[in-house]
C-alpha cells in the first residue's frame, strides 16, 4: 500500500515527530509509514484522513497487485 | 488543523510511566528472586516459613510484574506491537522446540541440563528478534 502521508505532513511543514504526537504513535511508526514498510491499522489510517481533513483514500492508495 | 507545535504527548508521557513502572517490577521481582533463592543459603538458613514467605512475595511481586508488562505492551503503539509480538513469538517457538531438545540432549549426553540455560537462550532470542524487527521497519 502506498501512502502520500510524507506529501501532506511536507504541505503543512510538520516535522514527522510532531504528526506522531497528533497520531499518537512513535516517530519511527510515522517514518515506517511513510517509507512504505508498514501498513497502518484501519483506526489509525481514519485517524490520519480525519488529521488531515480527507478521506482514506485520498491518503492511502492500493497498490495495483492489492 | 493548526500547526502541531508540540514534541510530546500523553501519549509518549504514558509509555515512559509505564517503562519506569515496568522497571520497576522487574527490579523487584529480580530482589525477590534472589531473596527466594539465597536467603535459605545465607540469611535464615532452614526456616521453611520464611523460605516460604519469600517464595510467596516472589510469587506476587511477579503478577505484578506480569501485570505491568502487560499495560506496557498495551500502551505501545501498532507497529511497536508487532514487533513485540513478532520477538515474543519468536523467543516462545526457539524455547521450546530448543528447550525440548535441549532436555532430551541430557538423556543422550550426560550433563546437568539446566532451565536457566533455556530463559538466557529465550532472552537472547528476544532480543535479537526486537532488534531485527526495528532494523526491519527503520
Amino acid at each position: 500500500m502506498r501512502n502520500r502521508l510524507k506529501v501532506l505532513r511536507a504541505e503543512r511543514d510538520w516535522t514527522q515527530a510532531q504528526l506522531a504526537v497528533e497520531l499518537e504513535v512513535s516517530r519511527q511508526t510515522v517514518n515506517a509509514i511513510e517509507k512504505g514498510k508498514f501498513d497502518p491499522s484501519l483506526p489509525l489510517a481514519f485517524k490520519a484522513a480525519r488529521l488531515f481533513g480527507l478521506a482514506i483514500e485520498e491518503i492511502f492508495l492500493a497498490d495495483s497487485a492489492d | 488543523m493548526n500547526n502541531p507545535n508540540t514534541e510530546t504527548s500523553t501519549w509518549a508521557a504514558n509509555i515512559t510511566k509505564n517503562t519506569i513502572q515496568l522497571a520497576w517490577w522487574t527490579a523487584a521481582w529480580l530482589v525477590t528472586m534472589a531473596l527466594a533463592k539465597f536467603g535459605p543459603l545465607y540469611i535464615w538458613e532452614s526456616s521453611k516459613l520464611l523460605t516460604g514467605l519469600a517464595i510467596l512475595i516472589n510469587l506476587a511481586v511477579g503478577l505484578g510484574m506480569i501485570m505491568a508488562n502487560k499495560r506496557y505492551l498495551q500502551g505501545l503503539d501498532e507497529m511497536q506491537q508487532k514487533i513485540q509480538l513478532n520477538a515474543m513469538a519468536l523467543s516462545l517457538g526457539v524455547g521450546l522446540v530448543a528447550g525440548l531438545a535441549y532436555a532430551n540432549l541430557a538423556i543422550l549426553v550426560p550433563f546437568q541440563a539446566s532451565v536457566s540455560h533455556v530463559i538466557i537462550m529465550m532472552a537472547l532470542i528476544y532480543l535479537a528478534g526486537m532488534f531485527a524487527g526495528i532494523r526491519k521497519y527503520q
